[in-house]
């Protein structure tokens, strides 16, 4: 049995073969009724959920940062990918992706802006400025009139489709896990064991964290895009509780594995809506918040902990794998 | 000219009624960051605690208080707050953070984390609304001076200050005059300065690490609870969300005083109660939030550790 | 003839603490130049002087004739300067191909673009960087052990894989600080000759910070030495073995630590 499984996750063809087989299944679905309007916003919310993770993962997990700020990013995408559709570019649905992208650069930009501070601060005190970045995005959103105040934006398209967002999440896996898995992912990672030996090691610090930075704040980005365009939005949603979801996610699939990231989504998703559903609204994050303690007590590191899902693996690193 | 110099000193006053809640608050994340080296971030959730928690003990208590004196019945509620919130707070590192001191860092924080969550969703479930905190004793103004209006005829202009403001400030320099003796002048304080310094070798010396970390936690909760209470009278529509608007707001200011030192954390706390009322003297209130964010994560850019912080030094 | 490194009246002030002053030393190309001293002296502080973790307070630092003070570490690296610690920097919980393989990526030029469409150069270099990686830990006698942990190697090991990350690096200069650290006679042999083949076998200039005065003597062709931060003298092993102000300050007799 266990031979069964080892071939299993050794074969090269399952993922890209997953891959097209959502694809097809998420376009069909946009024309015959598969699946119902419900579980369609399920797996809509799924999928903006897994970008979310594994972009925070990228920063929180292989890098070793404590970012809180990940909602500012998303609602930066959020918003500004909103106003693109909304009021530069009404009624032109085919423009979307622009607007996707447009969210994910604008959100890049503050990530950088991140990055550079990420220079002299580490750890701790470099939490507290994605705080303070998260509050006063969020502030900045309740004092704009042109993009609703606190009442929020109003008005915009529905874009956001099942199709669309499978295609956005197979972009983040595939631009993430290409770049964990070069020389890049292997700064990232040298900074997070060690930044002085890195340093000795000839690794370009500054390179590694303005890249990490931009591009999990870009995909948070894309995230907030996908999710301004399938719900209303207002300022108060992009919180310190939102970031802490997302924190959840990610801690509770698996730091620095993008498998990981990917359950911790699926299952914070999943509870979140059955416990609604099971009618336990107010209690929902009381047992979230429960579960959440009893992880880190019995679980520190994450249902998959740091062990990455064999199919991400570039097939040179299988080689050398003593157990699978 | 004397007007402006009134206007000033009535906006100080409120700048020092703020800043003293703040600077309770701020004690106690830095006492907490102090010995252990981390971030409470359920701290926010037990000040809101304490809001409630003099609701509560007021409407149980109610039949016996209207015995006593105003006064008297305020002292007793806030000593019960302190105790009950830090109570709470020790008991929340017994069981959710001491199994964690030696697991790696973050593991320690979502800890904190949930734990603020779980405290904030628990009040959410008992509390669905707003509640309104009752007046514990009438809230007197005294006029402190008083000059004709310069332009408005017949109309005045006064520096007032009222009973509660007093009571604010009184009651957060006497706790923290009373810390800073109990950091200085006693052995805890001693101790829990070694420990701060070094945990590892500090239980070599015989001092009980477990004992003095709980009973920093114990005060610190004590004195957010305190900062809590009277943030409820002076702001009487409480909600379980107050954790996050205020609590996080305080803990910023203790960084950018210095976290991890007392002093800091006092002078975080006054400068983020006189960034608030100056924000909202020269712009629109809705802009208060969002400059003082902005003006404490400048002040972090150019001094990362703070204004009274230490960069921790690391041999290579 | 200008030296490989000149450290020129250097001096490092922390605060009000003064951990090296108008120090100076010169290290020519090709030799294995040792950099002794008692406890304290500021030999680490001078390496990470010279690697650019400190900036000098006073005073330039020179490596091929141009100036390196105040350069970010990596940039350092880069140049050709690579180093060992005292206290055994390995990436622990990471492979130790990938330890060297790290070290080896400032060799590589592929972009983040090639790096995120999979483009040929991506493929290359990474092959590249594999083989020569693995070529490097053969040397060394490591290459069984790619694929475990760094930190599950026997300490002798761990102190070899610092060394051949460092060489991963291609430098023309390799700082080892104190790598007879907790060996034997007999290893301090072994380790001796294992540092002469080393520095023959990638044409690399040595600079020791050593507490082993076997080894010392043994292998280095000139020596510095450094007390209370201050060089109290520069020559070679003879010269310092003579040395009055020497023997006052550190050796105290016969010069043996062992």
């Amino acid at each position: 049995m266990s031979a069964f499984l080892s071939q299993i996750a050794r074969n090269r063809w399952i993922l890209p073969t997953l891959v097209v087989t959502g694809f097809a299944v998420s376009i069909l679905s946009h024309y015959q009724p598969i699946f119902s309007g419900y579980t369609q916003i399920i797996l809509i919310t799924i999928g903006i959920n897994i970008i979310l993770c594994v972009s925070l993962n990228l920063v929180n997990g292989y890098m070793g940062e404590f970012s809180v700020g990940h909602a500012g990013f998303m609602s930066l995408g959020a918003y500004t990918s909103a106003v693109f559709t909304t009021k530069w570019t009404p009624d032109i649905p085919m423009l979307f992706p622009v607007a996707v992208i447009f969210g994910g650069v604008m959100a890049a930009i503050i990530g950088l802006l991140l990055a550079l501070l990420s220079f002299k601060t580490r750890g701790d005190y470099l939490a507290i400025i994605t705080l303070a970045f998260l509050m006063i995005v969020k502030s900045s959103w309740e004092n704009i009139s042109y993009v609703g105040g606190p009442a929020g934006l109003l008005g915009v398209d529905k874009y956001t489709t099942l199709p669309w967002t499978f295609f956005w999440v197979v972009v983040t896996m595939f631009v993430i896990r290409n770049l964990v898995y070069s020389k890049f992912g292997r700064a990232i990672i040298a900074i997070r064991e060690d930044e002085i030996a890195a340093n000795a090691m000839g690794v370009r610090v500054r390179e590694a964290k303005i890249l990490a930075f931009v591009v999990s704040s870009f995909f948070g980005g894309v995230a907030g895009a996908l999710y301004s365009h399938l719900n209303f939005i207002n300022p108060k949603y992009f919180d310190i509780v939102k970031s802490t979801e997302i924190l959840v996610m990610v801690y509770l699939g698996g730091i620095s594995s993008l498998g990981g990231s990917i359950l911790g989504a699926v299952v914070f998703t999943f509870l979140f809506y059955q416990l609604e559903n099971m009618g336990l609204g107010y209690w929902r994050m009381v047992i979230l918040s429960s579960l959440l303690i009893l992880l880190m007590l019995f679980r520190p590191r994450g249902i998959m902990g740091m062990r990455e899902l064999t199919w991400f693996l570039p097939k040179r690193e299988l080689k050398g794998r003593r157990k699978l | 000219m004397l007007d402006h110099v009134l206007y000033l000193a009535q906006q100080s006053i409120n700048a020092l009624q703020q800043g003293s809640i703040y600077a309770l608050i701020a004690l106690g994340y830095t006492m907490v960051y102090g010995v252990l080296t981390m971030i409470n971030f359920a701290h926010g959730d037990l000040f809101m605690l304490g809001a409630f928690a003099c609701m509560l003990l007021v409407s149980v208590l109610t039949p016996v208080l209207v015995v006593f004196p105003p006064l008297l019945s305020f002292i007793v509620i806030l000593l019960l707050v302190m105790i009950i919130i830090g109570v709470l707070g020790a008991s929340i590192e017994r069981v959710a953070y001491r199994p964690l001191r030696n697991a790696p860092r973050v593991s320690a924080i979502i800890t904190a984390l949930g734990c603020g969550l779980l405290i904030q969703s628990l009040t959410l479930v008992i509390f669905p609304y707003s509640k309104s905190m009752p007046k514990l004793f009438t809230n007197t103004t005294f006029e402190l001076f008083e000059m004709p209006h310069p332009d408005a005829a017949g109309a005045s202009v006064t520096l007032t200050i009222t009973a509660l403001q007093i009571v604010i400030i009184c009651v957060s320099l006497i706790l923290m005059v009373a810390l800073d003796f109990l950091i200085r002048k006693t052995r805890y304080g001693m101790a829990m300065r070694a420990i701060s310094f070094d945990s590892r070798t500090v239980p070599l010396m015989g001092i009980p690490v477990d004992r003095i970390i709980s009973t920093t936690f114990l005060i610190g909760a004590g004195l957010g609870g305190a900062a809590g209470m009277l943030y409820g009278l002076a702001y009487p529509v409480i909600a379980p969300s107050m954790g996050i608007l205020v609590g996080w707001k305080a803990f910023i200011a203790a960084v950018v005083g210095g976290i991890g030192s007392i002093r800091g954390a006092v002078l975080g706390g006054f400068l983020l109660g006189a960034v608030e009322v100056l924000a909202v003297v020269m712009f629109d209130s809705s802009y208060r939030d969002l400059i003082s964010y902005s003006l404490l994560l400048l002040i972090l850019i150019f001094k990362p550790y703070g204004l009274l912080g230490q960069a921790p030094n690391q041999k290579v | 003839m200008s030296a490989l490194l000149e450290v020129d009246n250097v001096t490092k002030l922390f605060g009000g603490l003064c951990a090296i002053s108008n120090c100076h030393v010169r290290v020519e190309s090709g030799h294995t130049h040792g950099i002794i001293g008692p406890n304290g002296a500021g030999k680490t502080t001078l390496f990470n002087l010279i690697t650019g973790i400190y900036k000098p307070t006073e005073g330039d630092i020179r490596f091929r004739s141009e100036s390196i003070a105040g350069l970010r570490p990596g940039r350092i690296a880069i140049k050709g300067i690579g180093r060992t610690f005292q206290n055994i920097r390995l990436l622990n919980n990471q492979t130790v191909l990938d330890n060297v393989r790290i070290a080896y990526d400032s060799q590589l030029h592929y972009s983040a673009l090639d790096a995120m469409l999979r483009l040929p150069r991506f493929g290359r270099d990474e092959k590249q960087s594999i083989g020569e990686s693995l070529e490097l830990l053969k040397t060394f006698s490591l290459a069984d052990h790619a694929h475990g942990l760094a930190g599950e190697l026997p300490y002798g090991s761990q102190r070899k894989l610092e060394i051949a990350r460092a060489l991963a690096l291609k430098p023309d200069l390799l700082l080892l600080d104190e790598p007879a650290a907790g060996m034997n006679t007999g290893e301090t042999a072994d380790l001796t000759e294992f540092l002469r083949w080393v520095k023959g076998h990638f044409k690399v200039t040595l600079v020791l910070i050593e507490h082993h005065m076997h080894l010392v003597m043994n292998l280095c062709d000139r020596i510095t030495v450094l007390d209370f931060g201050q060089t109290i003298a520069e020559g070679t092993p003879e010269e310092i073995r003579a040395n009055p102000r020497v023997i006052a300050a550190y050796l105290g007799g016969t010069g043996d630590e062992d």
